[in-house]
């Protein structure tokens, strides 16, 4: 902070970022995945540039929300944490009995200005809501306050998983998950929970989903079977994956994507169009840039200073990984297609603000860690 | 260490925190390698796979279904063409309801059952991007209807596409045969990708015949498309090769008169020329449209022809198998001058029956008081029953088959048709191979005058006849002379086929019964002599008359009422002219009763209409004359 001796730009530069409370490493990471994403939605939209332009719009406000809440002293984010939570499940509710149908599930709110699903705000209010709850207990997390918190998090689960999202409940619940893993449950707890929940799989399968889902997680293990209905997706995913072989067709080149034979090409699919553009090498490269972005989150939150940010940061870098494997496992095969985008790739509005949102609070984690140093 | 629980230790929350984030980061890593791992299995090992799919995935194979060979003449009338029709076609993966799509369709466009059996049938055997009829033939107000609602109907198109036509509607359908809707049957006799495109195949006759000749190559377009099948771009195309016209050896003239020489009545003609085989005329009456099949006939049109009594479908003459009753006669009576069994000389008395010897049974004469008595010239120019009789029971059964199989009797004449029957040519061997029984006396005498278990069909007889012409000289009958290549116009004549060598018999046998012959048309007690009236040339002919129940052994007295039914058939069976014979007619009138008032004169007006009509073309004059008189 303090490094006079760098040049005068570099000092103005850095000055800048940490008057905004910004990391410098975490925001170029973050700027080159999103001029990637860039790219990659050009070639994905069919060379859509309003498409372009209205993404650039989105990313511009998740980049308010993304400087705003860095700004926003942590002590502050940790008091807000409930009431963020409550809001969350309240407006839950409200989907539930108000909320608009779209494509066959509820998930949308219509607040006469903005339509939005109320479910992304769970994504950062759960581990804030959690993380706050045992932030001032002691560690390791004790039985009682384990119960409280699985509470906390299978609430909104299973209002979401309920509209039906699988795929947002997955996120929120691992994002709820991961704090309690780094709140120190214990490994003989958390195995006894993965059998518990093993064992209710099959009441699960039966009870708990619909029928497109099922139908979405048999056809992952076979998708020949129905290669005109839901095996459809994920057969021209592969193909467009691997026909990208090691270097890929090439920018804009990709006939399964140019061609519309990847479905939801410019969305949950796009890293298909990716693969078969970029190929392999530009798959691993892709990867490695978003392992650094994780691994920069998992530093902050190493290097926090208090519990609730360890938690939160921790959480939150986490939760960015399981965008990230189970968006490339559903469209390379490997899990079923439960609706997750590639983070800040994917287009599409919500995902793009809370993420970036998500960043934002590791900001403010790293700015807190400072301050207080 | 319990007692740690109530007490927050900074120092080892912060420890215990940051060790299960860099555990948690050793399981990214973990997790990441998988999902490498996977997509190395995807992209590199899998790559050649994926690549192979990817492709076939960009570029689609549309099927362009080739032109049919045109259909001609001999003299260059078109028999059957192509006419742009409008289709109702639906491309199924466009429709968003296909079963709504096809209910809501019948408001505009009425379709049959049939239709829609179809339809489903070849839906389910095509793919889905393909365009696949409903309807054919489309009128004018149903296309207006369709078109000005079509904006409805996402992936319902209406299309103009070439659609067999024949002209001169039921004119000479027997020989032509027609064209229908493939069915799941018809693609499993044909290379199915050159048929990818194609909606009609020939079903009968000609159009069946030859069907890979008139079909043609379908032409490839490669075609870059979008996942819903659109065409995006065409790649390559290579243009369907059209099929080869066709050039019959049929004369629509001549066919035509023998057709309304008919009337009304149900029957064959065939007309051949006996020096290379050429089909002249076939005509198999009643006749029907074929052009009904071609758009697909509705149930009650089909109805109406199968369940007619006159079974216009029914090719009689192909498939059509008669008794050749006396027809057979001059053919017997040159069997035995060539054995020796008999001479111009030898007489027999006829009484109006003839007994075998040490039998009670009489065989009847079909003239009671009978003939008195005969020669061989006589025998035929009257047609007595009693001398060929006795003159089967000299010869044997063995000898007369084996001298009528050389002219072609009892088995198909391989025309370039199909349904050809093949007849029956009775035989000792026969009747032990299917029947497993001896053969008796009493069938040599029956099969003698044609009846019995002896059939034969109006083509074979024609067939036979114009090999008695030329004394056994045959020839394969086939009603194409030659196709023109679709593509290069080229004209590639079909080799006429000889089957059989002349000089059959010893001139003198054979001019024998010539004369005969050319009494039984000429001479004052010829049982055709009616037709001789103005005749410029000599035509060689039998009359015949075919039971068409055969008359068990036990009901030999009621003989004589059997006969007289109406439903007996005429024959006759003739060659002219009869020095230098041009051309063979054989003519079969169902339940015409007399071969001579009836079936005579039709031949009559084909021969006139082939040998005086000027324009006719005289194909059979390149040939030499000398062979006119074996």
């Amino acid at each position: 902070m303090n490094q006079m001796s760098d040049t005068e730009n570099y000092s103005f530069t850095r000055r800048l970022l940490d008057g905004l409370s910004i990391d410098p490493v975490l925001l170029t990471l973050l700027g080159i995945l999103a001029a990637f994403g860039m790219v990659i939605l050009y070639s994905a939209s069919g060379s859509n540039i309003d498409l372009i332009m209205r993404q650039l719009a989105r990313l511009s406000l998740g980049l308010f929300f993304f400087i705003a809440v860095a700004n926003v002293p942590l002590r502050l984010l940790k008091s807000f944490s409930v009431w963020l939570y409550l809001l969350g499940v309240l407006l839950l509710l409200a989907v539930m009995f108000f909320g608009e149908v779209g494509k066959g599930a509820q998930r949308w709110l219509d607040l006469g200005i903005i339509r939005f699903q109320p479910s992304e705000i769970l994504k950062l209010a759960v581990p804030l809501m959690v993380a706050s709850y045992l932030a001032d207990r002691v560690l390791p997390i004790g039985f009682k306050d384990l119960f409280v918190s699985v509470i906390l998090v299978l609430i909104p689960v299973i209002l979401i998983a309920r509209q039906p999202d699988l795929g947002t409940a997955i996120l929120v619940g691992s994002a709820g998950a991961f704090v309690l893993f780094l709140a120190g449950i214990r490994w003989r707890i958390m195995l006894s929970l993965m059998f518990l929940f093993s064992l209710m799989a099959p009441l699960l399968w039966k009870f708990a989903l619909h029928d497109y889902q099922r139908s979405r997680i048999l056809t992952m293990f076979d998708p020949e079977s129905d290669p005109l209905g839901s095996g459809y997706h994920i057969i021209q995913s592969k193909i467009a994956i691997g026909s990208g072989g090691v270097y890929g067709k090439g920018w804009l080149n990709g006939t399964q994507a140019q061609l519309d034979f990847i479905p939801e090409r410019s969305t949950d699919f796009i890293f298909s169009v990716f693969g078969e553009e970029f190929g392999f090498f530009g798959s691993v490269i892709l990867i490695l840039l978003y392992l650094s972005i994780i691994f920069r989150g998992l530093y902050i939150a190493a290097r926090s200073k208090d519990n609730f940010g360890r938690l939160v940061a921790g959480a939150i870098s986490l939760t960015f990984f399981v965008y990230l494997f189970v968006n490339i496992g559903m469209v390379s095969g490997m899990l079923p297609v439960v609706g997750v985008p590639l983070p800040l790739v994917s287009y599409g509005g919500t995902s793009m603000v809370t993420l970036l949102t998500g960043f934002g609070l590791i900001m403010s984690i790293r700015s807190a860690k400072r301050f207080m140093a | 260490m319990s007692r740690r629980v109530h007490l927050k230790n900074e120092y080892l929350e912060t420890r215990l925190i940051r060790r299960r984030i860099v555990l948690s980061a050793l399981f990214i890593l973990v997790l990441l390698s998988v999902l490498l791992g996977r997509l190395y299995v995807l992209q590199i090992v899998d790559y050649d796979h994926f690549s192979t799919l990817s492709d076939n995935n960009r570029i689609r194979i549309k099927a362009l279904p080739p032109a049919r060979g045109l259909i001609y003449d001999r003299n260059g009338v078109v028999m059957a063409n192509n006419l742009p029709a409008y289709r109702l076609e639906i491309i199924k993966e466009q429709v968003e309801d296909l079963d709504q799509t096809l209910i809501d369709l019948k408001q505009y466009v009425d379709y049959s059952d049939l239709d829609l059996r179809r339809y489903r049938q070849a839906v389910n055997r095509r793919r889905s991007f393909e365009s696949i009829p409903l309807r054919l033939n489309l009128n004018d107000d149903e296309v207006a209807r369709l078109a000005v609602n079509l904006y409805k109907f996402d992936g319902v198109e209406i299309n103009a596409r070439l659609t067999r036509n024949y002209p001169q509607g039921d004119h000479a359908v027997h020989a032509l045969g027609y064209v229908g809707r493939i069915d799941v049957k018809d693609l499993g006799r044909v290379d199915e990708n050159n048929y990818a495109g194609t909606s009609h195949i020939g079903k009968l006759g000609l159009e069946k015949f030859y069907e890979s000749e008139l079909h043609g190559t379908v032409g490839v377009q490669q075609v870059e498309v979008n996942a819903r099948g659109r065409t995006l771009r065409v790649l390559s195309e290579t243009p369907p090769v059209p099929g080869n016209n066709l050039y019959l050896t049929i004369d629509s003239k001549l066919q035509k008169v023998a057709e309304q020489a008919f009337g009304d009545m149900t029957g064959g003609v065939v007309a051949i020329n006996p020096r290379n085989g050429e089909v002249l005329t076939l005509v198999s009456m009643p006749k029907f449209d074929p052009n009904l099949f071609v758009n697909g006939i509705s149930y009650k049109n089909y109805d109406g022809l199968r369940n007619s009594t006159k079974r216009p479908l029914f090719n009689r003459a192909l498939s059509g198998q008669y008794p050749p009753g006396s027809t057979t006669k001059p053919f017997f009576g040159l069997a035995a001058l060539e054995a020796g069994t008999i001479n111009s000389q030898t007489k027999v008395f006829c009484p109006g029956f003839y007994r075998l010897p040490n039998e009670e049974r009489k065989y009847r004469d079909w003239k009671k008081q009978g003939h008195g008595h005969m020669d061989l010239n006589s025998a035929i120019t009257q047609s007595c029953d009693v001398y060929f009789y006795d003159l089967s029971y000299r010869l044997g059964i063995d000898r007369m088959s084996a001298f009528l199989d050389k002219f072609g009797f009892g088995k198909r004449t391989e025309i370039d048709s199909t349904g050809e029957a093949s007849g029956l040519l009775p035989s000792r061997e026969w009747k032990r191979r299917t029947q497993n029984q001896p053969w008796f006396p009493g069938e040599t005498l029956n099969t003698g005058i044609g009846q019995g278990t002896f059939l034969v069909t109006p083509l074979q007889l024609a067939n036979s006849t114009g090999a008695l012409a030329l004394n056994g000289l045959r020839y394969r009958p086939h009603m194409v002379s030659a196709l023109e290549d679709g593509d290069t116009g080229n004209i590639r004549d079909i080799a006429i086929k000889q089957v059989a060598e002349g000089g059959v018999s010893k001139k003198s046998n054979w001019l024998q019964v010539n004369k005969a012959m050319v009494n039984v048309v000429h001479g004052l007690r010829g049982t055709a002599n009616r037709i001789n009236r103005g005749l410029t040339y000599r035509i060689a002919g039998k009359t015949g008359t075919a039971q068409v129940y055969s008359i068990a052994q036990d009901e030999e007295y009621d003989a004589e009422t059997v006969i007289k039914r109406l439903r007996d058939h005429a024959l006759f069976m003739s060659y002219a002219p009869a020095k230098n014979p041009q051309i063979a007619v054989a003519v079969i009138v169902e339940n015409g009763e007399h071969g001579s008032s009836v079936a005579a004169p039709i031949a009559r007006k084909v021969l006139d209409a082939y040998l005086l009509d000027k324009d006719a073309p005289e194909a059979s004059a390149s040939n030499s004359a000398d062979d006119s008189q074996p």
